[in-house]
C-alpha cells in the first residue's frame, strides 16, 4: 500500500500533501480533546504496535502479500484524530528510516492511510456497532467490519490520485478493479487482526477503549 | 458492570513485549512476495514507474541493518529500533497533546 516515488507525479503529490497536512493540523486539534493522562500511554502503544504488524505481511494470493494498515484499530483504541496522528508518525517512520513508501508520495500515503483509512474503518465500525446487540463482544466485531472495509478504502485513494496524475496511461477502470478487489483480501487479514487485537485490549483494560466507552456512557444514561 | 482490569504497568509492559517480539523475531517469517500496490503495478505495467527512494542506502533501508550479514539479525534488529523510535515519538506527542487532569 505504501506509494513509492514516481507513480503520481509531483503536482499532485503536492496537492495531497496539502490535503494530508491540514487533516493532521485538524487532528492535532481534534486529539487534544480525546486524550488524558490514561489514554495518552495507550496511544503510544497503538502507534508502536501498528509499526510492529505492518512489518508482517501475509499471503493472501498466489505471489501477493498484504500487512495490517491499522487504521479502524487505531480509531476504535485511541479514537480518530489520535489514529490518524499514530499512524502518521509510523508512515513518517517509515518513509525517513526504513526507506518504505516514497517522499515525495508522503502526503499521498498519509492521505490514504492515516486519514481515508482511519475515518472509514471508524465510520463502519459505528455503523456495525449500531446495528449489533448493545453488547461488550460487539465491540470487537464491529472493528472486524472497520478495519475490512478501510483497505478497499484506502486503496481506493490510490485510484483517485492515479486517476489525477499517474504518471502510467494505462486505464483507471483496470487500476480501480485490480487494486479493490487485491485489497478486498488484505481486508479480510485486516479484519482478523484487527479483531483479535481490540478483544485483547477489550478483555484486559476495556475501559481504555475509545470506541467502547461512548457506549458505556450511552448506556449509562439510559439507565440511569 | 464489572471488569477485572489487568494492572496497569502489567498491560504495557505485555503490550510493549508483545511489540518487541513480533517486530524483533516475527517479523523475520513475513512473507516477502509483493504487497497489493506492487502487484496490481506489476499486473497493469507501471512498476517501471516507481524510483529508487532517496535513502535507498541508509543505513536502515528496507528493514534491514547495513553490515549484518544474518538476515534473521538484521530484520530483527531493524524491527526493534523501528519500535523504539516509533515509540517515542509518538508517546512523546501524545503526552504533550494530552489534557493535564488537574
Amino acid at each position: 500500500m505504501h506509494i513509492p516515488d514516481g507513480f503520481i507525479d509531483i503536482p499532485t503529490s503536492t496537492a495531497f500533501a496539502a490535503l494530508a497536512a491540514t487533516g493532521v493540523a485538524l487532528s492535532l486539534k481534534g486529539a487534544k480533546s480525546s486524550l488524558d493522562e490514561k489514554t495518552a500511554p495507550l496511544a503510544g502503544l497503538t502507534a508502536t504496535f501498528i509499526f510492529a504488524v505492518q512489518m508482517l505481511n501475509f499471503p493472501v494470493a498466489a505471489g501477493t502479500s498484504g500487512h495490517l494498515l491499522g487504521g479502524a484499530l487505531a480509531a476504535v483504541l485511541v479514537g480518530p484524530y489520535a489514529a490518524s496522528l499514530a499512524l502518521t508518525v509510523v508512515l513518517l517512520m517509515q518513509g525517513l528510516l526504513f526507506a518504505d513508501g516514497g517522499l515525495t508520495a508522503i502526503g499521498l500515503n498519509v492521505f490514504n492511510m492515516s486519514i481515508i483509512g482511519v475515518w472509514v474503518g471508524y465510520f463502519a465500525f459505528n455503523l456495525a456497532k449500531r446495528v449489533l446487540p448493545k453488547k461488550k463482544a460487539s465491540v470487537a466485531i464491529s472493528a472486524l467490519f472497520g478495519g475490512f472495509i478501510s483497505v478497499p478504502a484506502a486503496a481506493f485513494g490510490f485510484v483517485i490520485e492515479y486517476a489525477i496524475g499517474g504518471t502510467a496511461t494505462f486505464s483507471v477502470s483496470a487500476v480501480a478493479s485490480a487494486m479493490i478487489g487485491t485489497h478486498i483480501l488484505i481486508g479480510i487479514g485486516e479484519g482478523l487482526i484487527t479483531f483479535f487485537a481490540v478483544s485483547a485490549v477489550m478483555a484486559s483494560r476495556s475501559d481504555l477503549v475509545y470506541g467502547y466507552k461512548q457506549e458505556v456512557n450511552s448506556l449509562e444514561t439510559r439507565s440511569a | 458492570m464489572k471488569n477485572v482490569k489487568t494492572d496497569k504497568k502489567k498491560f504495557y509492559v505485555i503490550g510493549l513485549f508483545v511489540t518487541l517480539v513480533l517486530a524483533g523475531v516475527v517479523s523475520f517469517y513475513a512473507s516477502s512476495s509483493p504487497d497489493g500496490l506492487e502487484k496490481v503495478a506489476d499486473k497493469i505495467g507501471f512498476i517501471d514507474a516507481a524510483k529508487d527512494h532517496a535513502l535507498a542506502k541508509g543505513p536502515l533501508a528496507d528493514y534491514g541493518v547495513k553490515g549484518i550479514k544474518n538476515e534473521r539479525l538484521s530484520v530483527g534488529m531493524a524491527g526493534v529500533i523501528g519500535v523504539l523510535a516509533t515509540g517515542a515519538v509518538s508517546t512523546g506527542l501524545f503526552f504533550v497533546l494530552r489534557k493535564k487532569s488537574n
